[in-house]
Order: C-alpha cells, then structure tokens, then sequence
C-alpha cells in the first residue's frame, strides 16, 4: 500500500468514527426524551399491602439487613385492648401473663400494658422486632388484625428490587410513591385502595 | 372527656382529610367508609373510663428526596472532577483520590445503592412494565455517565463507579492474562447484560443488583455466599486487575460502545509518542495497544474479513437457535413459572401444608389453569427474548471475529479505547510531560 493513500484512509476513519458518535449522541438524546415523559420526580419506595401479607415469615429472613426493615406496627385505633390477646399469647396459654413462656413472640417484642379492667394495651418495642409475623397471624386469625407487618422507612435501604419482595408468595410488595411511603391499616383499607 | 377525646381524634382526621382532598364529600365518604369498618371488627375498641391516651402509630419517613437529588449533584460534580484530572491535569493521584471519595460517598455512605449499573434495570423495566415510572434519580444514573463517555471516554469506571474504586484501590500485584483469556472472558459482559434485560423483560428478577458482589461490603451485611463472593473477587482483583469490571459489569459494555468513538479520549502521551515503550507494562487492564503493521498478504485478508462478514448473519442465527433452546432452563428462574411446573410436576405438593408458595396460591382464588396459561405466557417471553439474547450473543461474537481478522495500522502506543478505564496509570510512566504553559519536555532518566 502506497503511503500517498494514508491521509485519505484516515479521513474515512474519523467519518466512521464522527458518524457512530453522532449516532451515538442522537439515541442517547432520545433514550432521554423519552425518559423525561416516563420517568418521575417522585421517588418509590418499597412498601407491603397489609390485606395481601399471608404472614408467611419470610419478611424475616429475606430482607438484606439483620434484622430485618420490615417490623410488626400497630393500628392503635383498630385494637381491641383484648386480655386473651390472640398477637400477644401462645395459643392455650398457662395464664394471661407477660411471663416469656406464655409469649408468642420469640424476642418478646410486645409490650403488654394494664389500662383498666379488662383492658390491656399492646406497644411493639421495633428494636426488638424481627419482623417475623407470627404476632400478626394470631391477631389476624383470632382478634381485629390491628397488628400487622410495614417495611420501615427509617430501616430500609430501599433497594433497587426488594430482596423480600422477590420471594414474597402473595405479591404483597408493591412500589410506593415516597410521598405516602406507608399503608397502615386505619388510613390505608383494602376497598379503597385495591 | 372521652367523647372530647374522640371528637378531638376525628377532627384531626378531618383536618388531615381536608389537606388532602380538599373538598368535603370525599371527606364524608371516607370518614363512613370507616365506620363501617369499625362496624366489622370482632372486638370493637372500647370505651375507657379512665383517661388512657393512646399512643399514636409512628411512620419514620424514609430519606429526604432533596438528598436524593444531592445525589445527583454529587454524581455531576465527581464525574466533572475526575474528567478534569485525567484530561487537563493527567493527575493519577487526582484520579486516585476522586475514587477514594467517591468510594466513601457511593459505597459506604450511600450503600451502593443507586448505582449506573443497577439503573440498567430500571431503564428496562421502564419499558416493559407501563405503570413503572422510572425515578429521576435512576435515570440521571443511567444516561450521565453515558453522555461524559461519549466525548471524554470510561471516566466514570476511573473515578466515579463505588464497584470499580474498591478493586482499583487493590490492584498490588497485577498479572497479565492472556490476550486470548481477555477476549474471551471480555463475552462475559455481554452476556451478563443480555441476561439481565431478559430477567427484567419478563419481569422476572433484578440479577445485577441481586448479584453485586460489592454491595455486602459496602453495608457490612449480607448473606454468608455474598459475602464470600465479594471477598473471592477482591481476592482475585490482588493479581487480575479489577475482574468485575473488566470480566462482569454489564454496564461496562454500554461504556464501552461509548468511549470506543469518544472525541476526547484520553491518550498516554501529551505529545508525539516517542517510541520509548514505558508504557508498554504499565497498564494492570491490559488495555495498551502495541504499534502494528499489516502482515501477510494485504489481498488474502481482505478476503479473510469478507467471509467473516458473510458468516456474521450465521453466527446470528446459531447463536439465536442456542439461545431459543435454553428459554426452558432460563425461564426457571421466574416465580410464576416455577411455580407453575411444580404443580404439575409434583401434584402431591398441593397437599404439602409447608409449601407456603403452594398454599398462598391455593388460597388466592386463582385457578390452576390460569396461572398455566400467565406462565405460558411467560415462557413464550422467554422463548422470543432467548432468540434475540443469543442472536446478540452470536452477533457479538462474530464482530469480534472481525476485528480480530481486520489489521489495523498503528503506529504507536495507544490505549484501547474500550476498555481503557482512563485510570490514568500510564500517563505516570509516560516520560513526554507538559507543564502548565504548555511546554513539552522529554523526561531522561
């Protein structure tokens, strides 16, 4: 090849390479033209659908952090105050007492309290809460379903796909705008919101 | 007192209420819907004598959405500085600490998450799925490092990327791999990116963030397999420079369509090479092209390049069929696809009271044959998606059988602008310097 061709060879080059930029730069400007209509300023966050949740226990275990962000919380408004509190007991409990044998939670996250004859009210204490459902599946079965489980913001790191909701068998995750990042029962009801 | 208590409870909601709706009809509606879900209660709350204050649900809120968008910023102004190191100051140590930070910042601070890599996804499932909207944040993550790419080249892997910075910090002893290693390992991203399309297309799974090796670390918590696997790449990134990236990142690819016609890019020398070949071993990535010159018949490799351009449509095609023959195998991985061939596989497991998935489904009211049919459906994604990730496959293959058939004269030493990294290590080595007026000195040592 005669040297005489080298320039001429070297233009073609940078056509091809100005070309492919170009082209380059013009999808990448469409892939953004079109992202602005799809996209929004709001962030999601993940959050779980109290009348989905089937309190399978893998909230628990799945969650990238130990323990996990998803905790036990209470819709004061929707308790009963129950002394046989179905969230709180082991089913045939020895008595009524905040004795740990007679505790279904196994880190003894639920904090009994006296109110007045009959009445006792029931706090989750979340530094203790593994989220582990257990409470929930016994108020849900036996009492209002004032217990229930909600990722919790303060604890979540928001993943890109939530590690629970991969696994969760009720497709109880869902993305939710950061703006109402909750669905506590009370505010959030299941005829209303689907 | 009581009937104080609860009035003053109710106002409150119909304060709340007024905010949000902002007309009373709405108001009423919702405020009898839920009486009438008090009316269903078993227990109904009950009345106290005593003037107990109940306590109030909390809700902390999650991260503020205005540092969501300090994360942006963040993200510009990395990107702007080390762009700036590697182009005008040619600073590996300005590289090296704009990693450091960004490594304290992406990685430790914000967890690895977001990330350009994981936005991959979220760009997808952007398409696929018509109610996702993309966040603002993921968007940004995704096109930024694009855009700075296609005109300054893989900045972003040199400084910005949290994955990268951890391995770039580690590289003690690099070793030099094979060319036809690196080539072959190199399919690897490709196909990691294919997969991860296919996985989101179908609405099956995020595999790049399930997957990252680094993330554990960043948060000093993950699984034990994890776990191990972050420390087995960090390992391994003591001798084989940065493996992830180079081996693994999805992203890396499309970074590299970029930076390959950048305008920019930057080069090892400031001046005219002088043929001095200090850089030659400089480059941990493997990412220094020698001088060549066409050998061989000039006649007999442009026919070399010809046929493999006719074969290119074949290796298409193959690598389509391959791809379409493991759609079964792939689609596994997809939960309402699982599921459904466990029930017919093993119909006894209908019965089996700790199959949670099973007794979910059978308590969902969904019959059987319509979760066979959504799971047909997704098979046949599948099917369509392993054709188009296996004809990519075979397409990229047979590009690359091109350019390695095609002979491309080089008279010095430059940087491969793929999967150059612009780490800036062999600006360092180079001994042609320029100072601040623009003077250029040649270094003799």
């Amino acid at each position: 090849m005669s040297t005489d061709n080298l320039p001429k060879k070297m233009d073609r080059r940078r056509l091809i390479k100005n070309g492919m930029q170009l082209t380059l730069g013009l999808s990448l400007v469409s892939i953004a033209g079109w992202s602005a209509f799809k996209s929004t300023s709001d962030r999601l966050v993940w959050q779980l659908d109290p009348f989905k949740c089937v309190q399978c226990g893998r909230c628990a275990k799945e969650c990238v952090m130990t323990p996990s962000a998803v905790k036990c919380v209470h819709a004061f408004n929707l308790c009963g105050y129950c002394d046989l509190c179905g969230g709180y007991l082991k089913p045939d409990p020895n008595a009524r007492t905040t004795a740990a044998e007679n505790q279904l939670c196994p880190t003894a996250a639920i904090k009994r309290k006296y109110i007045e004859d009959p009445y006792f009210e029931y706090e989750i204490d979340e530094a203790l809460c593994i989220g582990c459902a257990k409470c929930v599946a016994g108020c849900t079965s036996f009492g209002n379903g004032s217990l229930h489980l909600q990722v919790r913001h303060d604890r979540c790191k928001n993943c890109n796909e939530c590690a629970i909701a991969r696994v969760c068998p009720a497709e109880a995750f869902q993305r939710v705008p950061i703006s109402s990042p909750y669905l506590i029962k009370g505010g959030f009801t299941k005829g209303k919101n689907g | 007192m009581r009937g104080l208590g609860k009035y003053l409870y109710q106002s409150e909601s119909i304060v709340k209420l007024l905010k949000r709706f902002g007309f009373l009809l709405m108001m009423l509606f919702v405020t009898a819907q839920s009486f009438a879900l008090d009316a269903q209660q078993r227990f109904p709350k009950p009345e106290f004598a005593t003037g107990y204050a109940q306590p109030a649900t909390t809700s902390p809120s999650p991260r503020f959405l205005l540092l969501e968008y300090l994360d942006i910023f963040v993200l510009l102004a990395a990107l702007s500085v080390v762009t700036w190191f590697v182009l005008k100051k040619r600073s590996r140590k300005g590289v090296f600490w704009t990693s450091v930070f960004s490594l304290l910042y992406f990685g430790f601070y914000r967890e690895g998450c977001i990330c350009s890599i994981g936005a991959i996804q979220n760009m997808v499932l952007g398409v696929v799925d018509n109610t996702y909207k993309i966040p603002l944040t993921a968007f940004v993550f995704f096109l930024l490092p694009l855009v700075f790419s296609l005109f300054f080249g893989r900045t972003f892997c040199a400084g910005v990327c949290p994955l990268g910075a951890i391995q770039d910090i580690i590289v003690i002893k690099p070793i030099e791999l094979p060319k036809w290693l690196q080539k072959v390992l190199g399919l690897i991203p490709y196909l990691y990116l294919g997969l991860a399309v296919l996985f989101v297309a179908t609405k099956s799974e995020f595999i790049i963030c399930r997957y990252d090796p680094f993330v554990g670390l960043f948060r000093f918590d993950a699984p034990f397999h994890m776990m191990m696997l972050g420390i087995l790449f960090l390992a391994t990134g003591l001798f084989v420079a940065r493996p992830y990236c180079r081996f693994f990142c999805p992203y890396g690819v499309l970074l590299g369509w970029m930076s390959r016609f950048s305008s920019n890019h930057m080069t090892i020398t400031p001046a005219a090479c002088i043929q001095c070949k200090l850089c030659a071993n400089s480059c941990p990535f493997g990412a220094i092209n020698e001088p060549v010159v066409e050998t061989g018949k000039r006649h007999s490799n442009v026919n070399r390049m010809i046929t493999y351009f006719i074969l290119l449509p074949l290796w298409t095609g193959i690598g389509g069929l391959a791809g379409s023959m493991v759609h079964v195998p792939l689609s596994h991985y997809n939960k309402t696809v699982y599921l459904a061939e466990q029930l017919i596989e093993h119909p006894e497991l209908k019965d089996d009271q700790k199959n949670i998935d099973i007794r979910t489904f059978l308590t969902s009211g969904k019959t059987t044959t319509q979760l066979i049919a959504e799971a047909d459906a997704i098979r046949h994604q599948f099917y369509i998606g392993g054709w188009l990730l296996g004809g990519f496959m075979g397409f990229v293959i047979g590009t690359g059988l091109i350019r390695l058939s095609a002979f491309r004269r080089r008279d010095d030493w430059e940087t491969d602008k793929t999967n150059c990294l612009s780490c800036a290590r062999c600006m360092e080595f180079c001994p042609v310097k320029r100072d601040e007026d623009g003077k250029i000195t040649i270094n003799e040592r």
